[in-house]
């Protein structure tokens, strides 16, 4: 779990720096700092479960063991990333690993995700269906309408809602009322708030919603508590014409970072040295760079491309 | 043609056991076209859902992202507004957006329609703003020999497709063929051949059309008619060879003008068949407003024979350019 957090991080790493070098077609939200959550979660899932994701989808992607490669290619627009370039950053998915897909529509991955634990519950064979969705979307009805029809149907859904403490450039308490943990309950769906940043706690909530979808016991709601390091999308400061937020604000945070906490706890329980540390942090850091260098000079895809997915 | 349809359903749950549906009251079934299909296929496979048309045409992606081959019933055409977001933003994307990863066999289904004062919120027919979304086809049929033809296809198709019925014609009767009679999507029909004029009708404007056209038979005009059936991808080839027969078009679609398949079908006919026409074409459709309440008002709006000759029966007298 520590190196897949160490992955998302220096992938999202590079991406911030592709990006501010001008090489990337479009817009990118970074995961930075909630690595926990994706990683806390995917731990316990199989190919054969699936997840819906968000704009801010990189983490779960990767987390779902999505390919490094295929993402940076992806991201880059050519033909060899993981959707032949046909849908970019916000839109990484690989079916052959139950990624249904990261979605730029803000709860627009809920409904997929009820309709896939539908389909796993026919299938009968103990498979679950994990939407991940923002603080943001939380104020969208469809949350409302799947904590409904999952509890009514029983249907092997987890709801991860991921409160990064932003709604795009709105701070939550501004646009998001009471707490968004509270509201399984009145759906009788078993709800839980866990320190999104600590990923023992994040595992542990994740086992028991998933334990309780794998046993046909139905949907459960987890809010997870985190913050996001980045902005809402890389290169905002850049239209942006005042701060929504303080960089006091954000060092303070720093204290909390998932990767952080995780190297600290492994070291004090001696699991890890701190050499052993910095050598997993140098690996993957090449390898991402690696695969990302790898991507630069892919083929762009050819025009030609687009016939076969035409409706005709 | 709501037995037609009911048939489709049977026959294709029956055929093919992924086949799922789900929907409000599908199990009671306000218009008949699910009826029987929950006693006879289980509470498993045939579901009634909550009102929420959100969730539920998200959930139609979901499953069938997973393997389903899911009949998603919105009820009222209305509904789709509601459900819109999951249609327009994720079951006509996610093929393209995933390099084709993703197929979505799903059927969206919905009665729509004026004539039956069902008033504003219940009576649109929005086969025109669905057809503009481009990865979906849009399927509405004229007749009930059709309407299984081109359900039983749009359930075994693997993209989505949107099915209309039209709410005025769900009581009629008339030839339903047998169960292995699929008609293809993207296939337009000549429901009447003839010389002088083509007209082109789609769904519940077919009935007016065929009456108008038997009317304007006994004053010497004969009027070949059009069917498109699939909206979208339109059969623009049988459209064009028909327009290049008689050399005038008339287009009557149930739809308001702005942004009507009326008005794309003239599009297409000023373009690709200009060297055809002998005359302007003709576009009749419903009044820019929403369906009023009123039987009298309701009337006055919406495409019947009456108008439909008189339009034809105008254009005749005009000198060809």
């Amino acid at each position: 779990m520590f190196r897949r957090m160490m992955l998302i991080r220096k992938a999202e790493e590079r991406l911030a720096s592709d990006f501010k070098a001008g090489e990337l077609p479009g817009s990118v939200h970074l995961y930075i700092g909630q690595e926990a959550v994706a990683v806390g979660i995917c731990a316990h899932l199989a190919a054969s479960d699936y997840i819906t994701s968000t704009h801010r989808g990189h983490g779960h992607y990767l987390a779902k063991d999505g390919d490094l490669f295929a993402m940076f290619a992806e991201v880059r627009g050519r033909s060899s990333g993981i959707c032949g370039g046909m849908g970019g950053s916000m839109h990484v998915a690989d079916m052959s690993k139950g990624i249904i897909g990261a979605n730029g529509i803000v709860g627009g991955g809920i409904g997929l995700a009820a309709g896939a634990a539908l389909a796993a519950q026919l299938d009968g064979n103990g498979a679950v269906a994990v939407a991940f969705f923002g603080d943001g979307a939380s104020a969208q009805g469809v949350v409302s309408e799947a904590l409904n029809i999952s509890a009514l149907w029983k249907l092997p859904l987890i709801l991860v809602c991921e409160n990064n403490g932003y709604s795009e450039f709105s701070p939550t308490k501004a646009v998001i009322s009471g707490n968004i943990a509270d509201r399984g309950a009145a759906y009788g769906v078993p709800s839980v708030a866990v320190d999104g940043n600590d990923i023992a706690a994040m595992w542990q909530a994740a086992h028991e919603a998933i334990d309780r979808a794998r046993s046909g016991d139905g949907p459960t709601l987890i809010e997870a508590r985190t913050y996001r390091f980045h902005g809402h999308v890389e290169g905002e400061a850049g239209f942006l014409k005042s701060k929504y937020r303080t960089d006091e604000e954000v060092d303070e945070r720093r204290d909390a970072d998932p990767i952080k906490r995780f190297a600290a706890e492994l070291v004090s329980r001696k699991v890890l040295d701190e050499a052993e540390i910095e050598e997993i942090s140098r690996e993957i850091g090449a390898s991402v760079d690696d695969a990302a260098d790898r991507a630069v000079n892919e083929p762009w895809p050819d025009v030609s491309s687009l016939e076969s997915l035409e409706v005709r | 043609m709501i037995h037609a349809i009911n048939d489709a359903l049977f026959e294709e749950m029956e055929r093919d056991e992924r086949v799922i549906l789900f929907g409000e009251d599908v199990g009671t079934s306000i218009f008949g076209d699910t009826r029987g299909l929950q006693q006879k296929f289980g509470r498993e496979r045939v579901r009634d859902t909550p009102i929420s048309e959100t969730v539920m045409a998200g959930m139609a992606v979901g499953a069938a992202a997973a393997g389903y081959r899911v009949i998603c019933h919105l009820m009222y055409a209305n509904f789709i507004y509601t459900a819109f977001d999951a249609i327009a933003n994720q079951a006509t994307k996610l093929r393209l957006m995933t390099n084709g990863q993703i197929r979505l066999p799903i059927v969206f289904m919905a009665v729509g329609g004026g004539g039956r004062s069902n008033s504003a919120q219940h009576s649109d027919y929005p086969h025109a703003a669905l057809a503009s979304l481009g990865g979906l086809y849009v399927v509405t049929p004229g007749n009930s020999g059709d309407a299984k033809g081109l359900l039983k296809s749009a359930i075994r198709c693997d993209d989505p497709v949107v099915f209309l019925q039209p709410a005025s014609r769900g009581g009629e009767m008339g030839d339903v063929p047998d169960a292995e009679t699929l008609i293809p999507l993207g296939k337009a029909s000549v429901t009447k051949e003839g010389a002088d004029v083509t007209l082109v009708a789609i769904a519940a404007m077919q009935r007016p059309a065929l009456r108008a056209a038997a009317e304007l038979a006994e004053e010497g005009i004969d009027v070949e008619v059009v069917d498109p059936r699939t909206v979208f991808p339109l059969d623009r080839a049988t459209i064009l060879d028909s327009l290049k027969k008689t050399g005038r078009l008339v287009v009557v679609d149930e739809a308001r003008q702005a942004g009507s398949m009326a008005n794309q079908i003239a599009a297409i006919a000023a373009g690709e068949g200009f060297r055809h026409l002998r005359a302007r074409v003709t576009c009749i459709t419903t009044r820019d407003l929403p369906i009023a309440y009123s039987p009298p008002l309701e009337t006055a709006m919406i495409p019947d024979a009456a108008r439909i000759a008189d339009g034809i029966r105008t254009l005749m007298k005009e000198r060809a350019a």
